[in-house]
């Protein structure tokens, strides 16, 4: 089992990166796939620190920053999804802002209550974020008699249509989305505890208020999130995406059933996209369709590329970038140049955010197709190649 | 039935912009294998171009400028951009287009934001009557020329020892170059071709009945995607069938609105996904496209 499980993930590195270095980095996978890589003690040392860090960070920074985080953290889900999606299994889609909506509606629905022209189911919160994640992996279900007979490129043009028919159902679908004003959401809760401002809780003389609360919430599930993404990617699914992007009939030869690993990688992925937009549902307290647009699709797509595609790290690191990008910038358009505020005669921030990482997408496919991470790779292996 | 029939022309007239628009689409997925995803927003840079400029050097120097701006702008993504990535990468080429679309999208609407610019051609406003049909005249125009224009281009993709090349690249690029074809060349004569017939077909999109240039000219053009998927991503006849496909649909749906009042508001702008999706279910490969098969 071991002997089979190492030479088939020799295959999948081998072809994985498209660098130069990648013969040693798989031959690095193989040789040390039985003891921890000496490499990988940092990387897991960083990851503790960086949860510690997070979780203190409600004590000593402020809600403008925290709230970034809020958003960052419900993108990063969505682009974990999209990069098992695109970066593992080959699969590229442009209808990932379709299933964010899905799970965004279908929490405000489920959880709702009642009013006005609006209509609600009033569940519990928590049970209303678990169906509103089945919806959307119901909705990437029935399409995947799509999704799973196309190939890369040609499902990246199919799955654009999911975007514009779902933007026009959440104009059109009134007593559920509110039409074009959208709806509120209904605060999180759990056993009690409301994640809203009214929770009343100090912890060490800081009021937690809605953005306090619902980053610890945020945390959770984002590290969750990861978690599960590693493991599928590392273990048997994982080296199935990867076999099948690299070649469908050598997947298929080595016993992978293509159409039916398409297919549960795309549910899969949108289901990520569901719980990401039960987050944003949560972070935004209000859903609008303005909102779920090509561009939401597309700034998923350019987190992933810029982390590096495959990587959940790199999804990561993608998401916080692509996030926090345009607000920071608004926020300090006083003090850089070119950049003014939203209203003011000049370089709107939202659009020279744009620029920056459209141009930052350019210059990565260009430079270094694997992203971020795989910079990273390519530093320590010039760096120390005696001791991979 | 005279409204039916004005609508069928009206349809059959968008369908011939769309086919343009999918026509360089599908040249440029041909000849180099690149899905570009900037092609809209190359469209929308063109007709700015026009119209920001009209007023000054007057409409026909102006549309040979958004010409001579998008093709050069599409040699130079050739040449300076594509050219440097793995041929074979065929992902990372589509997703450089992305980018290159993010950074063009964003540039043209910090410049034209919510403004209509107005088009300024000769024939913008005007009507014909044709017996009991009242016609745009710009329907009659784009009716009567683009077939011309594709006349034109199947002349030079057959008679022209271009075309050959294009076709004998297009066929098998690794025995095209060893006879001696530049594939480079044939490249970049792709680029620039479609880049002209996106801009020709933007002039058209913008003409009267539409008020003018803005913003939303871009999401018109990205119908020529589920255009291209219908007729077969792959066929240049079905470019041209999937676009008169989604102009026709297009139209009469919008025409029947109110009579399609329970399909919501605005479905003309999305039916062609709804075709796509259906098309795509009953042939994966579209309607012309040719059968994926694979060599053990």
């Amino acid at each position: 089992m071991s002997e089979s499980s190492v030479s088939e993930s020799t295959v999948s590195e081998n072809t994985a990166t498209e660098d130069t270095v990648a013969p040693a980095r798989a031959a690095t996978a193989a040789g040390t796939r039985t003891r921890t890589p000496p490499h990988r003690l940092p990387a897991v040392a960083a990851a503790v620190a960086a949860v510690v860090v997070a979780l203190a960070l409600p004590l000593y920074v402020d809600a403008f920053w925290l709230r970034i985080g809020l958003f960052a953290m419900a993108a990063a889900v969505g682009a974990l999804g999209l990069t098992i999606l695109f970066g593992a299994a080959g699969q590229l889609s442009l209808g990932h802002a379709f299933f964010v909506a899905v799970g965004t509606y279908g929490y405000a629905f489920l959880a709702g209550g009642d009013g006005g022209h609006l209509t609600g189911l009033g569940l519990p919160p928590l049970a209303a974020a678990v169906l509103a994640t089945l919806l959307a992996g119901l909705c990437g279900l029935l399409f995947s008699p799509v999704a799973s007979r196309l190939r890369g490129i040609y499902l990246g043009i199919a799955s654009l249509g999911l975007v514009f028919l779902g933007h026009h159902l959440l104009l059109n679908l009134r007593p559920v989305t509110g039409g074009y004003d959208g709806r509120s959401v209904t605060p999180f809760a759990l056993g009690g505890f409301a994640f809203s401002d009214a929770s009343g809780l100090v912890v060490l003389g800081v009021p937690f208020g809605a953005v306090e609360n619902l980053w610890y919430l945020f945390l959770a599930v984002t590290v969750a999130a990861t978690l599960v993404a590693r493991n599928v990617l590392r273990g048997r699914p994982g080296r199935a995406f990867r076999l099948m992007r690299d070649s469908e009939v050598g997947a298929a030869a080595m016993g992978v059933r293509v159409q039916r690993t398409k297919a549960s990688a795309f549910v899969l992925s949108s289901m990520y996209a569901g719980v990401a937009g039960v987050l944003t549902a949560l972070a935004f307290q209000r859903a609008v369709p303005d909102y779920f647009d090509l561009l939401l699709s597309i700034d998923f797509l350019a987190m992933i590329i810029l982390g590096g595609l495959g990587s959940t790290s790199g999804a990561i690191i993608g998401a916080t970038f692509v996030v926090a990008l345009p607000i920071v910038l608004s926020r300090y358009a006083d003090v850089l140049p070119l950049v003014v505020g939203p209203g003011q005669d000049g370089l709107d921030a939202s659009i020279a955010a744009q620029f920056v990482y459209g141009a930052l997408v350019v210059v990565v496919m260009l430079t270094q197709p694997g992203g971020l991470r795989a910079m990273v790779h390519a530093v320590r292996d010039r760096r120390g190649p005696a001791s991979a | 039935m005279i409204r039916l029939l004005e609508l069928l022309v009206n349809g059959v007239s968008l369908g011939l912009l769309y086919a343009l628009i999918t026509l360089g689409f599908v040249i440029v997925f041909k000849a180099t294998r690149v899905v570009n995803f900037a092609h809209a927003s190359f469209l929308l840079l063109g007709v700015y171009v026009v119209a920001a400029t009209q007023a000054r050097i007057g409409f026909a120097a102006a549309a040979l400028l958004g010409l001579a701006v998008v093709g050069l702008l599409a040699l130079a993504t050739e040449r300076l951009l594509l050219s440097r990535i793995d041929r074979h990468n065929h992902h990372a080429m589509a997703i450089l287009t992305i980018g290159l679309n993010v950074v063009l999208t964003a540039e043209l609407t910090r410049r034209l934001g919510e403004h209509v610019l107005p088009l300024g051609a000769p024939w913008d406003g005007r009507v014909v009557d044709l017996g009991p049909l009242t016609l745009p005249l710009t329907v009659v125009i784009t009716v009567a020329g683009v077939p011309l224009l594709i006349g034109g281009l199947t002349a030079l993709l057959t008679l022209t020892g271009w075309g050959l090349a294009m076709r004998a690249s297009i066929a098998d690029a690794e025995g095209a170059a060893l006879a001696g074809i530049r594939l480079r060349r044939v490249s970049a004569t792709a680029w620039v071709l479609a880049g002209l017939l996106a801009t020709t077909a933007g002039i058209g999109l913008a003409s009267f009945p539409s008020p003018g240039v803005s913003l939303s000219i871009e999401s018109v053009a990205i119908a020529a995607f589920p255009a291209a998927i219908i007729g077969g991503f792959d066929s240049l006849g079905g470019a041209i069938a999937g676009g008169l496909i989604v102009g026709v649909v297009q139209v009469l749906v919008a025409g029947h609105q109110d009579s399609l009042a329970f399909l919501g508001l605005g479905i003309g702008d999305v039916v062609a996904y709804l075709v796509m999706i259906v098309v795509l279910l009953w042939r994966p490969s579209g309607l012309f496209g040719s059968k994926e098969f694979s060599r053990v």
